[in-house]
């Protein structure tokens, strides 16, 4: 019986552990190879959302070529723009102008969304008819199902062309260490813009995923990024696997703690105690105590400068 | 030692090179002090004209820019991203509440207790992030402790009446004076303000202000000359957030309630913003960012519900062009309109 | 000369790597009271990545420090400088937004008081004195106020070595004083390295390329090779040495 629930949880966690990756990894690509800490992803993830419904609306067309056409539109957007009319002018003051700067741009794209599609939350339509499997004595959702097996030919993809393509490579060598890239003749900049293009490519692949579980609402990039930047550093953020890893733990823990701190037994009594309240502090307090202990993250490589 | 023959050589050397020595003009001096006097007076006169909505704007703008001041301290001086800066107003808020509403304790009891516990949560929180020397570490250590503060807000009803917040919170009163009404506790924001300016402007004039300046703009040579980072950072970032618990404490009693929302992540997003648009690493850029933050909804109410829109590419385009701030115009004025050069 | 005393600093064994470039490797050398002990290499032969490993910017994969007999590997910078080890960096380092007078002061002030004594100094902490006096030495004196970043690069790289002197004890590392310094400044930074070891027994261990300029003033020299210690000796010794003539002097 435990166990059995136990796995249920997994199999849920895993799913939204992968939304979480998607989140993550494109945060952590665009802090390794360009040094932007982007405090609109979020935002991103939650705009691209109400642009597939818009476009659905709009064109009158089916969830998929919504989702397609966006892909082009927010590419566009959080890809080559962000880059060249933000990030690009900004770098030469150092990170925190940048840094203060993508909070702002958070804010214009809040608010210019709850003007434009009003602050109510819209139901988002999901990929497949949810109903329940039953896999021996495990019950699984289909919809879970259909998010992992999304999500991880994105994530083996994505893996594949970073390490295999020779772009990918290329980026990965741009990433460690710019100097050496442009000594090796690679285009350090077309590099930085591709690393834009797929987090552009991932923060709307992550919102197709993770909007018909939650709806879609004005308000809700801030706990996105929020999850970016946690499983970002809890993994590792020099390392894409670092952050694939890290978003999938905090799925996994998100689902577990939110079933289990709702059923404390208390010793020496038979009542329980109710903290799933407190699930969200789970992974903000293993954040915490990562930075304290193992502050490159659980997958991380160390880093030293000489001087 | 002028007799060493060798030396000459050297000595003719140095003052061999020319140098232009700029000079400040004294009118920018009498400029700055009849401006500040002028601005002062004002402040202290404001209630004769302002009636009591202004006079809220105007404690508004103190409180503000107490946590500005605060903020500043981290950011400007010490250089690292502080995410709380509203968490900690809120810990200033709820502290002094609480043990004024629930403990009964004297309102300036409570007020002290609300500071210290604000800058011991400072060094606690901030110690584990400002051991690491590189990266942004107390930016995320703050993201997530604003978010726990949030939560414990809202579900220890037992204690802060969860969502629902807490309502007529008293005002305090100075030797069995009340200063509940609208001038009195104007002039008791603006008495705080100045004393929060005047423990800033001591801080940064004492060798610590030289030691944050050393640390902020090289940090590698400050540390081999013995001035250490961690230490330093620490006690920038605990006084800052000190200085929110207390601007805290005064948001409860302007406003009489408090809820967790008041606390959420985006106003310490607005109170960064405040400072970086006022001119981080100034005295003046806190008074300046507050205020515009605090008027210029005011003066945009005509854009309606484009007002944070507004301000969110102001904040952009603030950063692309002027990255030091309004603040920032100043060193500017002094050297294009006060400043001679004179050969040394 | 000073060999006679006994050691001020002891380097024991320090080596180090990044990744499988080995920087360092078992170097071990004695620094005595008193003398100004010069480290002369080809580039690259890991006299930089030496000195920050003995002051703590880097951490040395093995290998100790010890300092006044007291253990201080692992140290952090601040601490080592607190202690009494100073030092310049290979690349000129001053605040150029400052004063001279508050680049020493800045220098100065961590060796006064307490951290929270100093909250409630004056801003100047009762150092001028101090402070001038650096300045006189240094012949900076009319350009005690101006901002560093508009002195002439002679000038900083003056009041770059005069900063770690402000610590007044213990032992002063200089990495590549003279570089980059004209021939007539050359001469004076000699001279003054010469005049504070001579008149205030300040301990100097100095990096340089310009073999001229170390020969006149170390006591003794180590030659470092490829991360070793080839060889240790007095300027005579060393510049008679065949391998030494061999590897650096001999072409």
């Amino acid at each position: 019986m435990q166990l059995q629930f136990f796995i249920q949880l997994l199999i849920a966690g895993i799913a939204t552990g992968a939304i979480y990756a998607l989140m993550a990894v494109g945060f952590a690509l665009l802090w390794q190879t360009s040094g932007t800490i982007n405090f609109a992803q979020g935002e991103f993830i939650m705009f691209s959302s109400f642009l597939i419904l818009w476009l659905m609306k709009l064109l009158n067309i089916g969830l998929i070529p919504a989702y397609l056409l966006s892909l082009i539109i927010s590419m566009l957007l959080f890809g080559l723009l962000f880059k060249r009319l933000l990030v690009d002018p900004l770098l030469k003051y150092g990170d925190v102008p940048l840094i203060i700067a993508t909070i702002g741009l958070g804010m214009v794209i809040r608010e210019m969304t709850r003007i434009i599609w009003g602050a109510n939350a819209l139901p988002f339509p999901s990929l497949i008819k949810n109903q329940v499997l039953n896999l021996g004595p495990i019950r699984v959702g289909l919809a879970d199902l259909v998010t992992i097996a999304v999500a991880m030919t994105i994530i083996i993809a994505l893996q594949l062309f970073l390490n295999k393509s020779f772009i990918g490579r290329s980026m990965e060598a741009t990433a460690q260490n710019q100097q050496v890239a442009r000594i090796l003749g690679i285009n350090v900049d077309r590099m930085i813009l591709y690393t834009f293009l797929i987090n552009a490519f991932l923060v709307t692949s992550a919102a197709l995923l993770v909007t018909p579980r939650l709806l879609a609402k004005f308000s809700s990039g801030e706990a996105f990024g929020l999850i970016a930047f946690m499983a970002a550093i809890i993994g590792g953020f020099n390392q894409v696997r670092g952050a694939l890893i890290g978003g999938f733990l905090i799925g996994i823990i998100d689902n577990l703690a939110k079933f289990y701190l709702a059923r404390i037994h208390l010793p020496f009594s038979d009542s329980t105690l109710n903290l799933s309240p407190y699930a969200p502090a789970i992974p903000l307090i293993l954040l915490i105590v990562i930075i304290l202990f193992k502050p490159e993250g659980i997958f991380g490589r160390k880093e030293e400068r000489s001087i | 030692m002028s007799q060493d023959p060798n030396n000459t050589k050297l000595q003719h050397e140095i003052q061999g090179q020319r140098l232009l020595k700029s000079k400040l003009s004294p009118s920018y001096h009498y400029l700055m002090w009849a401006l500040g006097l002028a601005i002062v007076l004002a402040l202290i006169l404001a209630p004769l004209w302002l009636k009591s909505y202004g006079l809220i704007l105007l404690c508004t703008w103190a409180f503000r820019t107490i946590a500005v001041q605060g903020l500043n301290l981290t950011m400007g001086y010490a250089g690292q991203v502080s995410l709380a800066q509203a968490a900690f107003m809120g810990v200033g808020a709820y502290t002094s509440t609480l043990l004024i509403m629930k403990a009964g304790y004297n309102y300036w009891l409570a007020l002290l207790i609300a500071m210290l516990l604000s800058l011991l949560i400072g060094f606690l929180i901030g110690f584990p992030a400002l051991r690491i020397k590189e990266g942004h570490y107390l930016a995320f250590v703050t993201l997530g402790f604003g978010n726990l503060i949030w939560l414990v807000l809202r579900n220890e009803q037992w204690l802060t009446n969860g969502p629902l917040g807490i309502r007529d919170i008293p005002r305090p009163s100075i030797f069995g004076y009340s200063l509940f009404e609208p001038v009195k506790f104007y002039y008791f924001s603006l008495a705080m303000l100045a004393l929060s300016s005047l423990i800033v402007w001591f801080i940064l004039r004492s060798p610590w202000g030289r030691a944050f300046k050393a640390l902020r703009d090289n940090a590698a040579r400050s540390e081999s000359l013995g001035l250490s980072k961690t230490t330093y950072t620490l006690l920038a970032f605990a006084i800052g957030s000190a200085l929110a618990g207390v601007a805290g404490v005064m948001q409860a009693g302007l406003v009489e309630y408090i809820d967790p929302d008041s606390f959420l992540l985006w106003r310490s997003l607005l109170l960064v913003m405040m400072l970086v648009v006022g001119g981080s690493g100034s005295l003046i850029g806190p008074f300046i960012g507050a205020a515009l933050v605090t008027l210029l909804p005011e003066w945009l109410r005509f854009t309606g519900e484009y007002y944070l829109v507004i301000f969110g590419i102001g904040v952009i385009i603030v950063m692309r062009y002027f990255p030091k701030g309004i603040a920032g115009f100043l060193p500017y004025l002094k050297r294009r309109f006060f400043t001679k050069e004179v050969q040394a | 000369m000073a060999t006679s005393k006994q050691s001020l600093l002891s380097i024991k064994h320090i080596s180090k790597a990044f990744g499988s470039v080995q920087a360092v490797k078992d170097v071990s050398f004695e620094v005595f009271p008193g003398e100004i002990l010069g480290v002369i290499g080809p580039n690259g032969c890991g006299k930089s990545t030496l000195f920050n490993c003995i002051l703590g910017q880097l951490t040395p994969d093995k290998g100790q420090v010890v300092f006044k007999g007291q253990q201080v590997s692992g140290w952090l910078p601040s601490k080592l400088a607190l202690s009494g080890l100073g030092r310049t960096f290979q690349l000129l380092q001053v605040f150029p937004s400052m004063s001279v007078r508050e680049n020493l002061l800045v220098a100065a002030q961590a060796h006064k008081g307490n951290v929270l004594s100093r909250l409630f100094m004056p801003p100047d902490m009762g150092l001028m004195p101090k402070v001038d006096a650096m300045i006189e030495a240094f012949r900076l004196g009319h350009l005690a106020d101006e901002e560093a970043g508009r002195l002439s690069y002679g000038q900083q790289k003056l009041l770059d070595i005069a900063m770690p002197l402000m610590s007044g004890s213990g032992v002063v590392f200089l990495d590549e004083p003279a570089g980059g310094v004209n021939l007539s400044m050359l001469a004076g930074v000699k001279d003054l390295l010469l005049r504070l070891n001579r008149e205030q027994q300040v301990t100097i261990v100095v990096i340089e390329h310009n073999m001229e300029f170390i020969f006149e003033v170390a006591h003794r020299i180590v030659v470092m090779s490829e991360g070793s210690v080839l060889m240790i000796g007095t300027p005579e010794t060393v510049r008679r040495d065949p391998k030494v003539i061999e590897a650096y002097l001999g072409h």
